[in-house]
């Protein structure tokens, strides 16, 4: 299909944007795009799950790493902060290029930290759910 | 009263604070060399306010968090129920983080 016809509420007569890709994410969600939609579920995925990460942390406190690596190992407390950290791990690369976007004039610096925030994100999480599967299989 | 700064300034604090959660995780995995290494950390004064904060921030951020779904949701646009949910979270935030630390020394022992 060719995506060039035109009509009076094409805004561009030259995007390059399918008539699909026009409407796309103005879905059921609401009025809002897909970034958004997703910022709030990760947002309530971690309001629920904060207690629950609350009581790890306490549990946590005050032992040695022999006492932390048997708890962080166990299936149900691995699987609750894994949750937690994929959530995270979305909410904040979303909230941060929003907030890129607001603060950064340059576009290319824009481009560049954006980008960025994408890896830091993603090795974050990598790290943390790294080291959560090698406490789970047995240290 | 402009508190999104707030909760904006929370979210990108929270942001880099990943890194402390990653690095205890992390450091749990490796062993008790590295562990005890992270604890050095923790247990320095400037450690226990980094956590504090950390503490503080996430907290803060969840209550105003709540804030921004009650609007999401189309209720609390009236001016009184803006200023009331506003210091619910600016309040809450301190009160959760105290209670929380209350707690932590006294099953943790401060240690
Ligand atoms: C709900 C939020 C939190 C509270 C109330 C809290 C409170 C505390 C307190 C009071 C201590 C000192 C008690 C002790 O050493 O036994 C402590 C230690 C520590 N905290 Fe937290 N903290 C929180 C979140 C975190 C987070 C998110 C991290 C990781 C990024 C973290 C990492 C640590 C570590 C590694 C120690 C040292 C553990 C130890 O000495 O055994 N805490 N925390
Ligand atoms: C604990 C539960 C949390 C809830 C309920 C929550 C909720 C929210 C909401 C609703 C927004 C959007 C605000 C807006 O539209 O202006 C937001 C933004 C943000 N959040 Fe969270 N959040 C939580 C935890 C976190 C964590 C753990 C991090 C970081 C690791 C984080 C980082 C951010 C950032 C960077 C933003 C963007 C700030 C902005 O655009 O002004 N949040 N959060």
């Amino acid at each position: 299909m060719s995506a060039d016809h035109t009509n009076s509420r094409t805004p561009k007569a030259n995007s390059m944007r399918t008539p699909l890709g026009k409407v796309r994410k103005f879905g059921p969600a609401g009025s809002g795009t897909s970034d958004f939609w997703r910022q709030r579920i990760t947002g309530v995925a971690m309001t629920l799950l904060i207690l629950p990460v609350v009581v790890v942390i306490m549990m946590l406190l005050g032992r040695n790493q022999a006492g932390a690596a048997q708890i962080l190992g166990s299936p149900l407390i691995a699987l609750t902060m894994i949750l937690f950290i994929i959530a995270s791990a979305l909410h904040m690369k979303i909230g941060m290029q929003v907030v890129l976007e607001d603060y950064v004039q340059n576009e290319k610096l824009k481009l560049v930290s954006i980008m960025a925030n994408n890896f830091f994100s993603l090795a974050v999480a990598l790290a943390a759910i790294f080291a959560i599967f090698k406490l789970s299989s047995g240290v | 009263m402009a508190l999104s700064i707030v909760h904006r300034a929370t979210g990108v604090a929270l942001y880099f604070g990943t890194l402390l959660l990653a690095w205890w995780l992390i450091a749990a995995a490796a062993g008790p060399a590295a562990y005890s290494n992270v604890q050095a950390f923790t247990g320095s004064w400037i450690g226990r306010l980094v956590l504090f904060g950390y503490t503080w921030a996430l907290m803060h951020h969840l209550l105003s968090g709540v804030r921004h779904f009650i609007w999401d949701l189309g209720y609390g646009f009236k001016t009184a129920d803006r200023e009331w949910l506003t210091w619910a979270a600016l309040i809450g935030g301190v009160t959760l983080t105290v209670l929380l630390w209350i707690v932590a020394y006294t099953i943790g022992g401060g240690r």
